[in-house]
């Protein structure tokens, strides 16, 4: 049992880096690459002391060209090897999208199974630390949009460790996208050793009545918080991680609105077509009759994450943000 | 760059020729194959019995050439759609390949000792695919090499470059094979780039660049036969520019008329690769007008029992849109596939 393991205290990075250790320990078809990924360990030390313990056959830079890796990686991956691809930060996606809509997660489908692609794309993601332009994007809705691809968003160290081991262990391409707020800014104990997380299980990481908070990655926390101070002033909000965005757990999500009647959806991204409006669709299509109020989504503004500081976390949404849209449904 | 030629242009041999006599009736027999082979899918698909095909008329030796140096249980093709010669010869069965062009998922996935991915629809997305897959035969500790195809348009995208230079990078043992033939749909090389030849883009990369006529099955089969050799030695990839011309429509769905005469076709057609190589065999006493005789008729039989497989196969099932989709079926694919068998 994970439960009974001697636990470390990580962060973020520092539980990533375990895992890709554990599985380029563990399954010698696991090689690791991307920009800066080699010598260096990548540009937030993910892949730190990886090439010195296993080479640079297995932990490699390549050229700087996003197509160019994924690609690369795809062929890898159909010629039996299982390829862990760094992009340095998710908006350095958008080169890769032809061969992310075109092959990655069409090959199986495309050859009836006769070549599939066991690839993990980690990115970087998210805003909140003041990067510059392009740094901060939150891209999963278009991955999302992507059929034969799976989507997984960890919000802390023990979590991140278990379904990046169960990302790699996966047959299938997964994105595996890491918040950056996240990477150095939380710290929790981790189990030791080699564990893996479902893949396509949502979490209820605190249990309530009230209403039901759905968020992932980087807004676990703001919608923790917010529902603490929600809990003074005696409301109880449910908190449910969604975790893996595609497949998505339907069925946690309906179990939680069912029960509270309640439901606001949180995401960073840009709120129209965001991936909140997936999920908002899903409860009013499914459990519209225990909604006691409309759904309501708590999101980016609709504008380009600013590449301006001083007024970025007025993008980003807060706990403040998040009690307006339980404010909102409790009073309807 | 000066381009590697073993016949002239009605296949006299301009020097000593690098195949055994054996070898090269191997060769023609290839071509005409690949020849029957889209003769016959032509008037499929005027029978309305295969959907959109993109002929490869006049561009069999580019293609025979470099699959004659493939193994396919060992080594790999990376075809775009025009390549059914290059597939066929590789080994891809005649009835998948029909079954392919009749968009019928019973022909998209290779036969498990045939390393070929099917046809690449989107241009140039398999170069670094390509480069990857090559890379992993070193990563695996196999000789193996892989051999992609791309036309003259497809230069033009990015992961063209990026592939090149990834597979330079990293010393894969690929060959890129460009067939240049003059025309991408109607957009004709001169509007495409500013380079002479496509082959000089190798310097570019720090790797060999080759070109080769195209319609000169001795020279691509030779010049394909070094690059991977030189491949299987870990000496890296090779860029292969083979001149040759598109005969026919870029597809079924095509009308050339639009925007190019038929004078510069007719002057291609003179320089037929079928033609040449078979007057090369019989400028060498090898090859006379009984076993032409004998070869159509078994490539008319072998075309004939593999077309009946092909329409033997069974109709594809509406479900099956939802499978193959994962690994393990889920949520979501499953709801959909419970539906379509209701339907059916």
């Amino acid at each position: 049992m994970i439960a009974e393991r001697q636990t470390r205290v990580l962060n973020n990075v520092q539980a990533i880096n375990e895992a890709l250790d554990l599985a380029l320990e563990r399954d010698p078809r696991v090689v690791l690459f991307g920009e800066d990924v080699g010598t260096m360990g990548g540009v937030f030390r993910a892949s730190d002391g990886l090439q010195q313990k296993y080479g640079e056959q297995r932990v490699f830079d390549t050229p700087l060209a996003e197509s160019g890796i994924v690609g690369f990686g795809i062929g890898l991956a159909m010629a039996g090897l299982r390829p862990v691809a760094e992009i340095q930060f998710a908006g350095f996606l958008y080169p890769a999208l032809d061969q992310i809509l075109s092959h990655l997660g069409r090959m199986r489908h495309r050859t009836r199974g006769r070549f599939t692609i066991p690839m993990v794309v980690r990115a970087p993601y998210g805003g909140g630390v003041k990067t510059p332009e392009q740094h901060a994007d939150s891209p999963e809705a278009i991955l999302a949009h992507v059929p034969g691809v799976k989507v997984v968003i960890p919000s802390s160290p023990e979590r991140a460790k278990g379904l990046l081991l169960a990302a790699i262990e996966d047959p299938d391409p997964v994105f595996f996208l890491e918040a950056i707020k996240l990477y150095r800014g939380v710290k929790a104990p981790v189990p030791e050793g080699y564990y893996t997380l479902p893949l396509g299980k949502a979490r209820v990481v605190r249990e309530g009545n009230a209403a039901s908070l759905f968020c992932y990655g980087g807004m676990v926390e703001v919608c923790l918080k917010a529902a603490e101070v929600a809990a003074r002033e005696g409301v109880e909000l449910e908190v449910v991680d969604l975790e893996t965005l595609v497949p998505l757990d339907t069925e946690t999500i309906l179990a939680s609105v069912r029960k509270t009647g309640r439901a606001v959806v949180v995401y960073e991204a840009m709120r129209t077509c965001g991936f909140g409006a997936e999920v908002a669709a899903r409860i009013a299509e499914e459990a519209l009759d225990y909604l006691q109020a409309p759904i309501v989504r708590v999101a980016g503004w609709d504008a380009p994450y600013p590449p301006f500081s001083a007024v970025e976390h007025y993008y980003r949404p807060d706990a403040k943000r998040v009690l307006e849209a339980v404010r909102r449904v409790l009073t309807h | 760059m000066e381009t590697v030629r073993y016949l002239d242009d009605t296949g006299i041999p301009l020097r000593e020729l690098p195949f055994s006599p054996e070898e090269l009736r191997q060769g023609y027999r290839a071509l005409r194959r690949a020849r029957l082979f889209d003769e016959k899918a032509v008037l499929l698909q005027r029978q309305g019995r295969l959907g959109v095909y993109p002929p490869f008329r006049g561009q069999e030796a580019a293609q025979v050439g470099v699959a004659l140096c493939l193994k396919a249980d060992h080594d790999w093709l990376l075809p775009s759609y025009r390549e059914s010669a290059a597939a066929l010869t590789f080994g891809m069965p005649i009835h998948k390949l029909i079954l392919s062009w009749r968009a019928d998922p019973a022909g998209w996935g290779a036969p498990p000792d045939v390393n070929m991915v099917q046809f690449y629809i989107p241009i140039a997305t398999q170069i670094p695919q390509a480069a990857g897959v090559a890379h992993a035969q070193r990563l695996l500790g196999k000789n193996a090499v892989a051999a992609v195809f791309i036309g003259d348009g497809g230069t033009s995208e990015g992961d063209f470059h990026e592939g090149l230079n990834f597979a330079a990078v990293f010393g894969a043992p690929l060959l890129v094979v460009v067939q240049n033939n003059g025309w991408a749909i109607s957009v004709p090389t001169h509007k495409q780039m500013k380079v002479e030849r496509i082959a000089q883009r190798a310097q570019g990369y720090g790797i060999p660049g080759v070109v080769v006529d195209g319609n000169d099955l001795v020279a691509v089969w030779n010049v394909a036969k070094e690059a991977v050799e030189r491949a299987r030695r870990g000496e890296g990839p090779t860029l292969i520019e083979a001149l040759t011309y598109r005969i026919a429509p870029h597809t079924t769905s095509d009308d050339p008329s639009r925007y190019r005469s038929e004078e510069t076709t007719r002057e291609w057609e003179r320089r037929d690769p079928i033609a040449r190589m078979k007057n090369c065999l019989a400028h060498l006493g090898l090859w006379d007008e009984e076993e032409e005789a004998r070869l159509s008729e078994a490539l008319e039989a072998e075309f004939a029992a593999e077309l009946a497989l092909a329409d033997q196969a069974r109709e594809p099932k509406p479900w099956e849109i939802v499978e193959q989709v994962y690994a393990e079926m889920q949520p979501d694919q499953k709801a959909a596939w419970v539906y379509l068998r209701g339907e059916a």
